[in-house]
């Protein structure tokens, strides 16, 4: 093989799990302005009879986002960029390619099932991890394939040094194995019965308070290691390519990464703070999550520092927007966290409607608008054609960032709001307000949750045009742009 | 200065595993065993609890309401004692929740009657006015599964030795007696507190809805 020819990669996987990005990412936003609309009017509850209530589809909302629109979203920047980053073609390893069609595959038929038992409302009932053992068993093949394919391709790479981004995927792919299986053992009980009721039922192996302690050791670190790591993994990766920046300290990376993997694990005790797990948990999980504050910054810094000289990208390429922002959104939501992770503070916040405001800082701002710009940016080089609609991507960005703001601050009042009220008592010691009451105060809150959240999906909306019609119709590319990407 | 391990992809994945297994082994393995052990006195949930426990999870109430009593006083003078964590010694998975979009249900069995969650279920506004809980009419109509629970409850005595009688075995057989001596006059019991003629009707012919084992699953929650 020749080494100093130009390599033709292979972005046939990178394609497909685009289109379960706009796909999912359409449908699960849907579900989410549905359900918070629901909250505001309660009517709503009866569109599709049993089907149709804020409990059945709030699961639906957060599974199909999580494991649809974000999976999807790291799946295309990993098919995509590993490859450029290893100087490797999957096109040179035809089982590896292979393996990774049929993960594609295997992923969609999993994804279908899912949306399709938790509509039955088929659950284990763990958040994030409601799937019953049939598709945990489906999703762990999954992982391994993907497993595979990383490794098949690190095993054949040209370039010696792993770069940054692929520090983070080797890291994603170990954190998610580990916690997934721990917290999805399962005894099923059809087996075990001699055969009595449904087949797919199972029982957790851990009872009571060790089933939580478990399950947030996952579903905090389903944060770290799906929101989180995979995502630093893309602007790694992202932001240099798209400003023609080299990225601004491999130290401050070095001392990120490994503070990140080392502090993350021990913070999923904040999510039990005064509950019955025993006390010295629940302060290792506070005091971590303070420490937590530092590498999660030391990425956003050196990102944003990244840009160093070249601010004036800021107000002419969209894509460097998105980043630019989501860096910033990062900043945001892991201040915020440990700031609730604080035992007087979660006191207050926990239970509360500020919790799911965290979340969505976190995962509108920072996840998805990550994963808009890396698809917009890989898709010029994967389809060879300049990106639909500049104007279109600049109005998708005001139009989320708007709908997060409002999303945020209104969830904020309302936790708050809500927590206050829940343990205000009068001059006597009575306390003053019904549970009730604290419900009815919400509902102009909820009404400008649900106009962020419908003002999001437009600009979902918006960026599947921008990108059907790039993929389509745009124009032809006859070489490709070394750095940012071109736009009509 | 770490370069030489980002040349080597093997030593570097290790390196992060053990990183990020650490804070599980310190965290999670001291108190295991102890924090599995039942408060005095608890007895495990009989079948038809388990199908209305199983109604809650399928009808996914655990996404408004939490079953965890903070030590504070405002919780505890709304909703009762603080929750210990023997209480939850049985609870494969555990229910606590993460948000209270309604209110806490740890302890709803010692402040409301079969005959006022029929109501609620049926339709939330009859007794809160101005609830935003949707109405679960459907809990009145479908079958609760109680093989399935009956299996759960078989599964848990042989594996995890929960304290479960002889008459927990597993069999078709031994399933179908149990239905008839015991599930059904428990099931009939909570009918008749509820008021409800249809549903009483129901399970006298030998159904349980879903919303009988519901309603057995929250009294039980005290």
């Amino acid at each position: 093989m020749q080494s100093n020819a130009a390599l033709e990669y292979d972005y046939s996987v990178a394609k497909l799990y685009m289109w379960t990005t706009v796909i999912f990412g359409i449908v699960g936003m849907t579900i989410g302005v549905l359900i918070a609309s629901q909250l505001a009017f309660p009517e709503l509850n009866y569109l599709f009879g049993e089907y149709g209530t804020f409990s059945r589809l709030r699961p639906m909302h957060t599974n199909v986002v999580i494991y649809g629109f974000t999976v999807s979203g790291i799946m295309v920047s990993f098919y995509y960029s590993a490859q450029r980053v290893l100087k490797v073609s999957l096109a040179e390893l035809p089982l590896i390619n292979l393996l990774a069609k049929i993960g594609f595959f295997a992923y969609l038929i999993a994804a279908t099932f899912m949306v399709i038992s938790l509509a039955m409302g088929i659950t284990a009932s763990k958040e994030y991890a409601q799937m019953e053992w049939p598709l945990d068993i489906a999703i762990v093949i999954y992982w391994v394939i993907w497993g595979v394919v990383m490794f098949g391709l690190i095993g054949a790479r040209r370039e010696k040094s792993l770069y940054i981004s692929l520090w983070y995927y080797i890291a994603c792919f170990l954190g998610v194995a580990m916690l997934y299986l721990f917290n999805n053992m399962e005894v099923p009980t059809y087996f075990l019965s001699g055969g009595l009721g449904a087949w797919y039922h199972s029982v957790s192996m851990y009872a009571g308070t060790n089933d939580a302690l478990v399950q947030w050791w996952w579903g905090h670190n389903a944060v770290a290691f799906v929101f989180t790591v995979p995502i630093i993994a893309i602007i790694y990766y992202f932001l240099p390519k798209e400003s023609g920046q080299a990225v601004y300290s491999y130290k401050l990376s070095l001392l990120s990464f490994w503070g990140l993997m080392f502090v993350y694990l021990w913070a999923g005790g904040h999510h039990l703070l005064w509950s019955t797990v025993p006390d010295w948990m629940q302060t290792m999980g506070s005091v971590f999550s303070v420490v937590l504050i530092l590498p999660s910054w030391g990425s956003a810094i050196n990102m944003l520092l990244t840009m160093k000289g070249e601010w004036n990208q800021l107000t002419e390429n969209p894509l460097i927007k998105f980043m630019v922002l989501a860096s910033t959104f990062y900043m945001l939501s892991t201040l915020e966290g440990p700031i609730q992770a604080v035992k007087s503070v979660n006191a207050i916040a926990h239970f509360t409607d500020w919790i799911p405001g965290h979340v969505h800082d976190g995962v509108l701002g920072w996840v998805a608008f990550m994963i808009f710009a890396a698809v917009m940016h890989a898709s010029t080089r994967v389809f060879k054609r300049e990106i639909y609609s500049k104007s279109l991507l600049e109005a998708q960005f005001w139009i989320q960032t708007t709908g997060v703001v409002l999303y945020f601050t209104s969830m904020w009042i309302a936790g708050i709001t809500q927590g206050m009220m829940w343990r205000a008592v009068d001059e006597y010691g009575n306390l003053m307000y019904s549970f009730i009451d604290t419900v009815s105060v919400l509902h102009p809150y909820y009404t400008i949750r649900a106009i962020g959240g419908l003002l999001y999906l437009i600009g979902m909306l918006m960026f599947a045009y921008n990108f059907f019609m790039t993929a389509t119709a745009g124009r032809k590319l006859e070489q490709e742009p070394q750095f940012r990407s071109p736009m009509a | 200065m770490f370069h030489w391990l980002e040349k080597n992809p093997f030593l570097f994945a290790v390196g992060v595993f053990i990183v990020i297994a650490f804070a599980g082994l310190i965290e999670i393995l001291p108190s295991f065993t102890n924090a599995a052990r039942p408060i005095k006195g608890l007895k495990p949930y009989t079948v038809l609890q388990l199908a209305g426990k199983e109604v809650y999870k399928k009808d996914n109430c655990i996404a408004c309401h939490s079953q965890l009593i903070r030590p504070f006083k405002s919780e505890t003078d709304r909703y009762g004692k603080y929750s210990l964590s023997g209480e939850y010694a049985y609870d494969r998975p555990f229910l606590w929740g993460s948000k209270r979009t309604g209110p806490d249900l740890h302890r709803v069995g010692n402040y409301r009657t079969p005959d006022w969650h029929a109501n609620h279920m049926w339709n939330p506004k009859s007794v809160v006015p101005a609830s935003i809980m949707p109405a679960y009419k459907h809990q009145f109509k479908n079958i609760a599964d109680l093989e399935t629970a009956y299996a759960e409850a078989v599964t848990v005595k042989k594996v995890f030795h929960t304290p479960y009688g002889n008459d927990i075995q597993p069999s078709k057989a031994a399933f179908e007696k149990y239905y008839k001596t015991t599930a059904l006059p428990e099931a009939l019991k909570i009918a008749k507190a509820m008021k409800n003629k249809d549903v009483l009707a129901m399970v006298q012919q030998g159904k349980i809805p879903e919303i009988v084992a519901l309603i057995a699953y929250l009294e039980r929650l005290k």
